[in-house]
C-alpha cells in the first residue's frame, strides 16, 4: 500500500487528507480557508479505492447520501401502509380481495393490487430493512477504523497552517508566555481536560469517548435488526391461541405436551354509576353505562405433565401455580408467556329438554345434554327413553336445503331426536333446533321440550415464547447508550502553541459551538489571550456582503 | 378535586398568554439587551408560575382519577403543550433568548386550546391501559415530541429571518403555508367554541358502509352530510347539507375539517388585510436582533436532546409496554409506524445535518417538516386512520 510521508516525520497511509500527526494539508486545496475536519481528515476506503466490483458496492453502501436515500425511502413506504390497515387487521373471515374493494372502491381494489396489504412482510420492505442493515455496518466501518487511527495519531503540536485554518483561532502577544502557559493548562484541567504538553505547546481535549457514540448506536440497531431476523428460525419462536372454557383443563399449545392449563373462572367487567370512583360518572354518561370494560380476567391453575408422554393415556399432572391472568399481567412460567387476549361470554355447554306429551303437557322426565360431549342415548325410566340420532353444534342449512354444522363450537345447536316410549315403541323422530321444532314423519305425540341452557365463559388466551427478546433487549439498550454518548456530550479540542514569538489558540468541536464558545471565554479570561474568532461566522458574513435583510448585529 | 384541576389549568393557560406579551415586549425593549431585561425577567417568571400551575392540573387530576392524566386525547395534548412549555424553560436558561418564548408560548397555547376541544371529562381506564407503563411511555414520548417541538420554533423563526419577504417566492410561499396551518388550529378553536356555546346541535340518520342504520350527531352546521343522511325529527329545523359523502367518509370528521378551514381562511384574510403584507413578513421585524447562528444551534441541540429522549419513549418503552399487554412489541399498528417515521425522519435530519453539512435554512426547513409528522401522528393518526390507539382519540 502507498504511503504518504509528512514533513513532520509522521507516515500516514495513502488517501490521508492532512498530516494525522502535526495536521499539514497532504493535498494542497487553497480554494477553502477552513480546514474540513469531519473524520479528523483520515483516509477513508471509500473515498481512495474505487476499482473492483467490492469497491463500487463498498462506496455504494458508505456513502451517507445513500443512507438518508433508503431512510426516506422506507419512511415514505411505511406512511403508505398505513392509508388503508394491513391485512392483518381486516376480519378474518373474509377475503381481502373483496374486502379492500367493498370498503375502499377502486383505492382499495388498486392498494390490494400492488400488494401494500402486506406491505411490511414483503420482500421489497424487508430488503430496505436489509439495505439499511449492510449501510449501517459499512458506513460505519469505513470511518470508525480512520478516525480512531487519526485520534491515536494525533500529535501535540501541529502545523501552523492547521491552527490557522480552524474555525476558531486568534494569535495574541502576551508578556510572559510561560505564565500564560500554566494558567492555561491548570485551568483546563478544572475543566475536566485532559491536557498534554510537547515542546511546551498544549494539546487539551475532552469528550473524545463521544466521537464513539455513533458508531456504538449503529452495533445497536445491528443487533437488533439480527434479533428481529433470528424470529425466522425455528424454535426462537412461539405464537399460538389458546380457546378455554370454564373448567376446562387442555394441553397448551406450543410447549411440546408438556404444560397444561386449566380454565377455574373468567370474569368480565364493566364500569358502572354508583360502583365505580365518581370523577368517572361523566364519562360513562357519555359512552353509556356497563359499555366501558373494566376487566378481563382468566383465573387459571398450570400444571405440567409428570413422566413420559404415553399416546392414548391420559397424562399425570402436577400443579405448578395458580395465576389470575389479565391483560397487561400475563402469565409467565419457563419462558412460555399467556396472555388475556379474547373471550366469549356464555357459549352454551349443556342444554336441557323434557320429553312430554303434547296433549296434556304431562313431562316423563329431563335430558340434558352435553353440548360438547353429548350421549347417544338417555334413559328416564319406565319405558321413555331418548336417542340422540344427530347434533348439529353449530347449525345451519346448507345449500341443499339440509341441516349442517358451521363448526364444532356450539353457537346454534340442533337436534335430531328419537322419542321411544311404551305407547310408540318404534319411536317418533323430531328435529329440535332454539326455538323450532320440525316433525319430518308427521304429527307426534310426543315433544322434547326447552327446558333450560347452562352457558359458560370461554377465555382466548395467546401463548408466546420469544428467544429473540433478549436479543432485542441488549440492541436497544446499546442503541440508547450510543446515542446519548454521542448526543449528549462533544468531543472539544483546544490547540495552545508558540509560533513566531505569537501564542497562538485554536479550537475544535464536533457540535455545540456556542458551548465552546462560552467556554474559551471562561478559560482565557483574564490571560490577556485574545478571544478566538469565529472564522466561519466571519467567512458568512464576508459572502453575503453584510446582511441581506439589512438588519445589523 | 376534579374543579380545582381545571381550575389550575385554566390559570396556566391565562398566564402562558401573559407570558407570550412580556416576551414581546421584550423585544420592543431597544435600551437593555433582550436577553437580560426586565421584560423577559418576568416572562420567564410568568411562564414558569404558569408550568408550576398546569403541573398542579397534572397532579390533582391525577390524585382524582387515580392514573396518569395521559389516558385520552385530551388529556395527553395537554401534557404535551406542558412538556413544550417544560422544554422551552430549560432551553431558556441555556441560551437565554426571548423571541423563542415569543413563538414557543403561542404554539404551546395552540396546542393546549385545540386539546380543550375534546371531551374533558376523566375517563376510567380500559383493560389494555391498566398498566404503569401507561404514564411512563406516553410521559416520555411527550416529553421527546415537546423537544422536537422545540426545534420547531427555532426554525420558524430562523426562517421568518431569513427569508426575503421583498418578492413572492417558493419560500414565502412554503412560509405562509405554515403560518396558514397555525391560524386554521386557531380557526378549529374558534369556530368549535362559538357552536358549542351555541349549543348547536343536529342528528341524523344515515346508512353506514355496511349498510346498516346508523345515527350520528353533529355539533356543528352540516356542509356535508353523512351517506344517505336525513335529519332527525327533533332537529328537524337545522340546516340541511350541502352534500352527502359516501359511506367511507367519515362525513362528520370531514364537516368539522372544513369549518376549520374555512375559520382559518376568514382568519387569515382578515389578517392579510389589517397587515396589508404577509404574515411572515409582519413578523419579520420582531425576530430582526436574532443571531441566526445561535437559532440554528438552538434548533439543531433541540433535535439533539429531543431525539433520544423520543427514541426511549415512544420506540423503547412502547415496544415494551406493547409486548406486556398486546403480546408482542411491534405490530404494524398506524400509531406505531408514525412513531417509527418520526424516529426516521429526525434520524435523516441528524445524519443530513451531520455529514452532508445541512445546516442553516436547510435545517430549518427540515424542522418544521418533522414539527408537521408529529402533529400528524397526533391528530390524523387518532381522528383519521383508527388503529389499536384509537381509544387515545374521542
Amino acid at each position: 500500500m502507498e504511503q504518504v510521508k509528512c514533513e513532520c516525520g509522521h507516515v500516514n497511509p495513502h488517501g490521508t487528507v492532512f498530516c494525522e500527526s502535526c495536521g499539514k494539508p497532504l493535498e494542497e486545496d487553497t480554494s477553502k480557508k477552513l480546514l474540513d475536519m469531519r473524520y479528523e481528515g483520515s483516509a477513508r476506503r471509500s473515498q481512495t479505492y474505487n476499482k473492483t466490483i467490492i469497491d463500487k458496492i463498498w462506496n455504494f453502501f458508505s456513502s451517507v447520501k445513500v443512507g438518508v436515500w433508503l431512510i426516506v425511502i422506507t419512511l415514505v413506504a411505511s406512511a403508505i401502509g398505513t392509508i388503508f390497515p394491513q391485512e392483518m387487521y381486516i376480519p378474518p373471515n373474509v377475503s381481502p380481495a373483496e374486502y379492500y374493494k367493498d370498503q375502499y372502491g377502486w383505492a382499495g381494489k388498486l392498494y390490494y393490487e400492488l400488494g401494500f396489504n402486506n406491505l411490511y412482510g414483503s420482500w421489497w420492505y424487508m430488503l430496505l430493512i436489509a439495505s439499511i442493515g449492510v449501510s449501517l455496518v459499512i458506513c460505519s466501518l469505513d470511518r470508525v477504523i480512520p478516525l480512531y487511527r487519526a485520534l491515536q495519531k494525533q500529535g501535540v503540536t501541529r502545523h501552523p497552517t492547521f491552527l490557522q485554518r480552524q474555525r476558531l483561532f486568534s494569535a495574541s502577544q502576551v508578556a510572559d508566555e510561560n505564565r500564560v502557559f500554566s494558567q492555561m493548562k491548570e485551568r483546563l484541567i478544572k475543566r475536566r481536560y485532559h491536557v498534554r504538553e510537547e515542546n511546551g505547546n498544549i494539546l487539551a481535549e475532552k469528550g473524545r469517548f463521544s466521537r464513539w457514540g455513533p458508531y456504538v448506536n449503529h452495533i445497536g440497531l445491528i443487533i437488533f435488526l439480527i434479533g428481529a431476523m433470528l424470529r425466522f428460525v425455528p424454535g426462537m419462536y412461539v405464537d399460538k391461541v389458546l380457546w378455554i372454557r370454564e373448567g376446562e383443563t387442555k394441553e397448551i399449545p406450543g410447549t411440546g405436551g408438556k404444560y397444561f392449563l386449566k380454565n377455574e373462572k373468567f370474569i368480565f367487567e364493566v364500569y358502572e354509576k354508583g360502583k365505580d370512583n365518581e370523577v368517572f360518572n361523566a364519562a360513562i354518561d357519555r359512552v353509556g353505562n356497563g359499555t366501558v370494560a373494566k376487566t378481563y380476567q382468566t383465573n387459571v391453575v398450570l400444571y405440567k405433565r409428570v413422566g413420559p408422554i404415553v399416546p392414548g393415556e391420559e397424562p399425570k399432572l402436577k400443579k405448578v401455580k395458580e395465576y389470575n391472568i389479565r391483560v397487561n399481567e400475563p402469565l409467565k412460567y419457563d419462558h412460555y408467556a399467556l396472555y388475556q387476549v379474547d373471550f366469549k361470554m356464555n357459549e352454551p355447554n349443556k342444554m336441557a329438554f323434557n320429553l312430554i306429551d303434547k296433549a296434556t303437557n304431562q313431562s316423563f322426565g329431563t335430558v340434558t345434554v352435553d353440548l360438547h360431549n353429548p350421549q347417544s342415548s338417555y334413559n328416564l325410566g319406565n319405558g321413555y327413553r331418548v336417542e340422540l340420532l344427530s347434533y348439529f353444534p353449530d347449525f345451519y342449512f346448507d345449500d341443499d336445503g339440509n341441516p349442517a354444522t358451521k363448526s364444532k363450537i356450539p353457537n346454534n345447536p340442533a337436534f335430531v331426536f328419537k322419542m321411544i316410549t311404551p305407547d310408540k315403541p318404534k319411536g317418533e323422530v323430531s328435529f329440535v333446533a332454539i326455538r323450532q321444532t320440525i316433525e319430518p314423519f308427521g304429527n307426534n305425540k310426543y315433544k322434547m321440550a326447552f327446558a333450560g341452557l347452562d352457558t359458560r365463559n370461554v377465555s382466548g388466551l395467546t401463548v408466546r415464547r420469544d428467544f429473540t427478546l433478549w436479543i432485542l433487549g441488549i440492541g436497544g439498550v446499546i442503541f440508547m447508550i450510543g446515542l446519548i454518548q454521542g448526543m449528549y456530550w462533544n468531543h472539544r479540542r483546544i490547540w495552545l502553541q508558540r509560533v513566531n514569538g505569537e501564542v497562538w489558540l485554536a479550537a475544535h468541536t464536533n457540535k455545540n459551538w456556542f458551548g465552546l464558545k462560552n467556554e474559551m471565554k471562561h478559560i482565557i479570561e483574564g490571560t490577556g489571550l485574545a478571544m478566538p474568532i469565529d472564522q466561519a461566522e466571519v467567512e458568512k458574513k464576508a459572502a453575503q456582503g453584510g446582511d441581506r435583510n439589512g438588519a445589523t448585529k | 378535586m376534579a374543579q380545582l384541576s381545571s381550575t389550575l389549568l385554566y390559570i396556566a393557560f391565562i398566564l402562558y398568554l401573559i407570558g407570550t406579551f412580556f416576551f414581546g415586549g421584550a423585544i420592543r425593549d431597544k435600551k437593555e439587551k433582550p436577553s437580560t431585561n426586565r421584560w423577559s425577567m418576568l416572562g420567564i417568571v410568568i411562564t414558569i408560575v404558569g408550568f408550576v400551575s398546569q403541573l398542579g392540573y397534572f397532579i390533582t387530576r391525577w390524585i382524582a382519577a387515580g392514573h396518569a392524566p395521559v389516558s385520552n386525547l385530551f388529556e395527553f395534548t395537554t401534557f404535551f403543550g406542558m412538556m413544550l412549555v417544560g422544554a422551552f424553560i430549560i432551553i431558556y436558561f441555556i441560551y437565554k433568548i426571548s423571541v423563542l418564548g415569543l413563538f414557543t408560548l403561542p404554539v404551546a397555547l395552540l396546542v393546549i386550546a385545540y386539546a380543550s376541544m375534546f371531551p374533558r371529562e376523566i375517563t376510567p381506564l380500559i383493560p389494555a391501559l391498566q398498566s404503569d407503563w401507561l404514564h411512563i411511555h406516553v410521559t416520555t414520548a411527550a416529553a421527546g415530541e415537546a423537544i422536537l417541538a422545540v426545534s420547531f420554533a427555532a426554525g420558524l423563526i430562523y426562517l421568518i429571518r431569513v427569508v426575503d419577504q421583498s418578492k413572492p417566492s417558493k419560500r414565502t410561499f412554503w412560509l405562509e403555508v405554515i403560518m396558514f396551518c397555525l391560524i386554521t388550529t386557531l380557526g378549529f378553536v374558534a369556530v368549535s367554541t362559538a357552536f358549542s356555546l351555541a349549543d348547536y346541535e343536529a342528528k341524523f340518520t344515515w346508512v353506514d358502509k355496511n349498510k346498516q342504520q346508523a345515527e350520528v350527531v353533529y355539533d356543528m352546521p352540516a356542509l356535508v352530510g353523512p351517506h344517505k343522511g336525513t335529519l332527525e325529527k327533533e332537529s328537524a329545523d337545522r340546516f340541511e347539507p350541502l352534500v352527502h359523502m359516501p359511506a367511507i367518509i367519515n362525513a362528520k370528521k370531514l364537516n368539522t375539517v372544513i369549518w376549520s378551514l374555512i375559520g382559518g381562511t376568514v382568519l387569515y384574510l382578515l389578517l392579510r388585510l389589517v397587515l396589508r403584507k404577509r404574515i411572515a413578513a409582519a413578523l419579520q421585524p420582531l425576530v430582526k436582533h436574532v443571531n441566526l447562528d445561535l437559532t440554528d444551534e438552538i434548533s439543531y441541540r433541540a433535535v439533539a436532546i429531543g431525539f433520544p429522549v423520543f427514541t426511549l419513549g415512544a420506540l423503547i418503552f412502547a415496544m415494551i409496554w406493547a409486548q406486556i399487554a398486546w403480546t408482542r412489541f411491534w405490530g404494524w399498528d398506524p400509531k406505531e409506524v408514525w412513531a417509527l417515521i418520526t424516529w426516521l425522519f429526525y434520524a435523516a435530519f441528524l445524519h443530513l445535518r451531520l455529514s452532508r453539512g445541512w445546516h442553516g435554512e436547510k435545517s430549518a426547513w427540515l424542522a418544521v417538516i418533522g414539527f408537521a409528522i408529529i402533529m400528524f401522528n397526533l391528530v390524523a393518526v387518532n381522528l383519521v386512520i383508527a388503529g389499536l390507539h384509537s381509544y387515545a382519540g374521542s
